[in-house]
């Protein structure tokens, strides 16, 4: 069960493992771990198009999972001030500004014909514009052009020049995942679930998972030696419930649920999007048939992966490692040959 | 550069953070006297961060472990090959050599781990898909071995037993030595993956110019024929292995080898493995005792500033997401390319 890649199968139903053990797709990611009746894998549907870099579900991970503040710092580059994924941030929204427009969006931030100068003189010499310590004008009175009336202006094809994109990430519970493969100790391991889990009791800190994950996700906790990454709540998952952080999220823009009605969702989610002229709206890691067999944490992005901080064509490093062995024999191979060799000719002129 | 609509003119240059790269990304700054080998990529990037978590290995232990381990792996060979051709001088060094080697290498492993008093965890299970369990059982079988060679021979006694660990251990020692070369490329760092077709062999070569190297440094003359000869053959593999890696990389992939730390390091791991391998070649009678000595010190730290470039060029190559962004965005766009455009609904 340590192994994605281990014995014989168990129960009745067509062996999965033919094949696909290291890379490609795997229909059955928890059967071929060794789960007999295993319950449908589940995972995360995030869909950044409704994100509003509320954090919530950063609070909501740190919190139920009791992980340690990381430092409390501003990283000046944005409203994103933890950065990226590691040991001690399990969900990391992104936040990226682009001067770009977003399907029919009427983000409100441009007053270009507002001056607010003159507007100044008229303090308190009119009704629509009463002095300081009066209260907002009743309902009707409002002058043209002011919040409570039509929204500021926009291009004549109705897009405004600006949109924000933010992305709550994840560990991405691999299909063929890198950082499980790799692990000596059997410390990570596979779920029921498909979902892949550190047995912190049994992680002896060899750090081989950090550079072995191909999203900069599981890393090493400094003053506590081991790795640590997102565990999906397998502990609420357990007992029925959805994550803490999908839980939290208020706009659903995290969606727990059984992959294969995820998978279906979303589609419909990126057909709706293209209709409503959203054309930059594409799924990232839905495909079982990518690198590294599709994530159970996969997203709807409004950019190219890589404006988000993530790989553009992930590949698990695994799929090569066959390959791998045999170049290792044959250079081991090689060098008792040269060994050989060297002592080939000299063995009798010089006792 | 992309600007901000929320940004005031005042506040423009004052706060280089403001310009953070959120769309194209262009290159960063060079270090000095640093050529560029490949035409600046474009490519975009959250902020210019890395998409890789580095690796945490500390690089005294890690890169440490990987040169101990060739030098016990290719130790191991020649104390076979000398014991077995009635060279008691160099097969004694090679065994001893082999044993402390390997020792180290152990400890220096288990020293990097993050919780060292768990490392009997590394056997708890076997697994072929992670080279450090098969490197730990590895070393399991070969550590004992070399320990047994090294002790029959020291204390003269149960030679048979001696003659077989000897054997056993020169069975495993290439093992040892390449093994480490997957380890490195069973990740998702880019200047290791790609190279995992010739650093096995790099890494094999490496190994032999070490043992090598300490063959010349301390045994007697007279009996390091067969080490001079493995300095050579070493060094043509490890050189011609190294070059044959980086031209199969291409330009982008084999530039962290080219910049930096690591392209010191790999240059000095060149001219002392060449240089030392010319001298070997020279012989070790008379006052040329010295020189074999002096390019068995040369060929040992060239062994060791190879391991320490090829560790560092990887670490490089995780913390710029030039490395991982450009080739995956290439493959992915000529896959797309391959799929015909997209329908157009």
């Amino acid at each position: 069960m340590t192994d994605s890649g281990g014995d014989e199968t168990r129960g009745a139903r067509p062996d999965p493992r033919h094949g696909n053990l290291l890379s490609g797709p795997q229909p059955d990611v928890a059967g071929a771990a060794g789960y007999p009746d295993s319950p449908p894998r589940m995972g995360f549907f995030t869909d950044t198009s409704v994100c509003i870099g509320c954090k919530a579900c950063e609070v909501a991970c740190k919190e139920w999972n009791a992980v340690p503040e990381d430092g409390l710092v501003l990283t000046g580059m944005s409203y994103d001030n933890t950065g990226g994924l590691g040991a001690d941030t399990w969900r990391h929204v992104a936040f990226i500004e682009q001067r770009k427009p977003l399907g029919r969006q009427e983000p409100g931030v441009s007053h270009d014909d507002a001056d607010v100068f003159a507007a100044a003189r008229t303090l308190g010499t009119c009704a629509s514009s009463p002095g300081p310590g009066a209260t907002a004008p009743a309902a009707g009175t409002a002058p043209a052009g002011a919040p409570a009336g039509e929204i500021s202006p926009v291009h004549p094809d109705g897009r405004a020049e600006l949109r924000w994109l933010m992305a709550s990430d994840v560990c991405k519970h691999c299909t063929h995942a890198a950082c499980l493969d790799v692990c000596p100790t059997g410390s990570l391991f596979r779920t029921e679930f498909g979902t892949v889990v550190v047995q912190e009791d049994i992680c002896n800190g060899c750090g081989y998972c950090v550079p072995a994950c191909p999203y900069g996700v599981i890393d090493q906790r400094r003053d506590d030696g081991r790795v640590w990454k997102c565990t999906l709540c397998y502990d609420r998952l357990g007992v029925g419930m959805e994550p803490a952080c999908a839980k939290a999220c208020p706009t659903d823009s995290i969606q727990f649920g059984p992959l294969e009605e995820l998978r279906e969702r979303a589609a419909g989610r990126v057909a709706r999007l293209h209709e409503a002229g959203v054309p930059d709206a594409r799924l990232y890691g839905a495909d079982p048939g990518d690198g590294v067999g599709g994530d159970g944490a996969f997203f709807l992005l409004l950019d190219e992966p890589e404006v988000y901080g993530l790989p553009p064509d992930p590949v698990v490093t695994t799929r090569d490692l066959p390959d791998m062995w045999r170049h290792a024999a044959l250079a081991a191979a090689s060098l008792a040959a040269l060994a050989v060799s060297s002592f080939v000719g000299f063995g009798r002129r010089r006792p | 550069m992309t600007g901000s609509d929320v940004t005031r003119e005042g506040v423009r240059g004052a706060r280089p953070g403001r310009d953070a790269p959120t769309g194209k990304h262009g290159r960063r700054r060079r270090g000095r006297g640093e050529r560029s080998m490949v035409p600046d990529a474009e490519f975009s990037s959250y902020y210019g961060k890395p998409v890789l978590n580095k690796p945490t290995w500390k690089p005294l232990d890690i890169a440490g472990y990987l040169y101990l381990g060739g030098l016990a792996g290719g130790s191991s060979l020649l104390a076979a090959g000398a014991q077995l051709t009635g060279r008691p001088a160099l097969a004694r060094v090679a065994k001893l050599g082999a044993a402390g080697a390997i020792s180290l290498s152990l400890a220096a492993l288990v020293h990097d781990l993050g919780r060292p008093s768990r490392f009997l965890n590394m056997l708890r299970v076997l697994k072929p898909t992670s080279p450090m369990s098969v490197g730990s059982w590895l070393l399991a079988g070969y550590a004992p071995l070399t320990m047994a060679a090294a002790a029959t021979d020291v204390a003269g006694r149960h030679r048979l037993v001696g003659s077989a660990a000897t054997v056993s251990a020169a069975v495993l020692g290439p093992a040892v030595a390449t093994y480490t070369a997957v380890l490195l490329s069973d990740t998702a760092v880019p200047a290791w993956h790609a190279g995992y077709r010739e650093l096995p062999f790099v890494f094999a070569g490496s190994g032999a110019t070490a043992a090598a190297g300490l063959a010349l440094l301390a045994v007697e003359p007279g009996q390091t024929g067969p080490a001079r000869r493995l300095a050579a053959l070493g060094t043509a593999a490890e050189l011609g292995g190294f070059q044959l890696m980086k031209h199969r990389m291409g330009g982008l992939l084999s530039e962290p080898y080219e910049q930096g730390r690591a392209h010191t390091l790999l240059r000095t791991a060149e001219v002392l493995t060449a240089g030392g391998a010319a001298l070997a070649a020279l012989g070790d009678r008379g006052p040329r005792r010295v020189l074999a000595a002096l390019a068995g010190a040369a060929l040992l730290t060239g062994s060791a500033a190879l391991r320490f470039g090829v560790f560092r060029a990887g670490v490089a190559s995780a913390e710029d997401p030039k490395y991982t962004v450009v080739p995956q965005r290439e493959r992915a766009n000529a896959a797309a390319a391959a799929d015909g455009p997209p329908a157009v609904p």
